[in-house]
């Protein structure tokens, strides 16, 4: 069974809030040597034993719904063929 | 004959019979849509509510893109006709790419529930013909995931072509350049953070500015293209 593993995250030029929260939080855990963090998803997809074009379907999944190409970029790994 | 506007009701919209009342209340008649029907019956336009459609899964508006719909209202303003989306409608339309940009999380986390001065930044829209450009109107706003973010080029292009519909004087959101509505090339799909629906009796809105959108559809389907 293949199993892609999709991770999105915002583009770098995008404004996370999420991770600025969770950065302003880390002094309060005694952690004061972090330049920044930033929050993505990562999404796992498992498919059919016989699936084809795994790969190629991974990439228009990711592509067309997964990620919304203005504001996230995305990548792709294939963990288990 | 009366101008008929068809209103989507996906899972999860909770605007749509505020926009019906809207719209009713401005001279046009109202009519229910449904987001598995590929039909849209005939409608003049069509007006995408807000809400919380599919439950935000993944991104807010991701899932409606794919409804059977919305294969038919992007055809639809593909040739023409006025299509209008509101707050969940608005960030319908960018996941659709009828409208440049996207709508994420506010910058300051919060959700913003309060009426939102805006200035009407051009009238040749399908939906805003009637207001002068330079007009200041309130609409209230209400929503988590309203910061408009695009690059720097489509934004500049679209300032240059006069495609920002509305701009916040208060921005609630961190949107950047404070645009809270732009347009498509063509004028007839308009998008917007803030609320005209809410905005059309003064029992319950903070204004009656947003009778203006309807009628200025109603201006549009009789008169045709402006310029």
């Amino acid at each position: 069974m293949a199993r892609v593993v999709v991770d999105v995250m915002l583009k770098s030029e995008i404004l996370d809030p999420q991770g600025e929260a969770v950065l302003g939080a880390l002094p309060r855990l005694g952690v004061n040597d972090v330049a920044s963090v930033r929050i993505g998803k990562r999404v796992e997809i498992e498919f059919d034993q016989n699936a084809q074009n795994v790969e190629e379907q991974s990439r228009v999944i990711a592509d067309q719904l997964l990620a919304n190409p203005v504001i996230e970029s995305f990548t792709v790994s294939i963990e288990a063929a | 004959m009366t101008a008929r506007i068809g209103i989507v009701t996906f899972p999860g919209s909770l605007d749509d019979r505020d926009a019906a009342r809207a719209v009713h209340l401005a001279g046009a008649e109202p009519v229910a849509l449904w987001h598995d029907d590929a039909q849209i019956h005939g409608v003049d336009g069509v007006w995408l509510p807000g809400g919380f459609s599919y439950g935000d899964a993944l991104r807010c508006g991701a899932i409606a893109r794919f409804s059977q719909v919305m294969d038919t209202v992007k055809a639809a303003a593909g040739q023409g006709m006025p299509v209008i989306g509101v707050c969940n409608g608005f960030q319908m339309l960018c996941e659709s790419h009828l409208l440049p940009g996207a709508l994420v999380r506010n910058a300051h986390l919060r959700y913003r529930n309060r009426p939102a001065r805006l200035r009407v930044e051009t009238d040749r829209t399908a939906w805003t013909r009637l207001y002068e450009p330079g007009n200041e109107v309130v609409f209230p706003a209400k929503h988590g995931e309203g910061r408009y973010v695009a690059d720097e080029a489509v934004l500049d292009r679209l300032e240059g072509e006069g495609r920002v519909v509305f701009r916040y004087l208060d921005n609630p959101n961190g949107s950047m350049r404070d645009i809270a509505g732009v347009t498509n090339e063509a004028g007839n799909v308009v998008g917007l953070m803030p609320h005209p629906e809410h905005a059309v009796e003064a029992l319950t809105g903070p204004s009656t500015d947003g009778l203006g959108i309807v009628a200025s559809v109603l201006a549009h389907l009789s008169e045709g293209v402006r310029r």
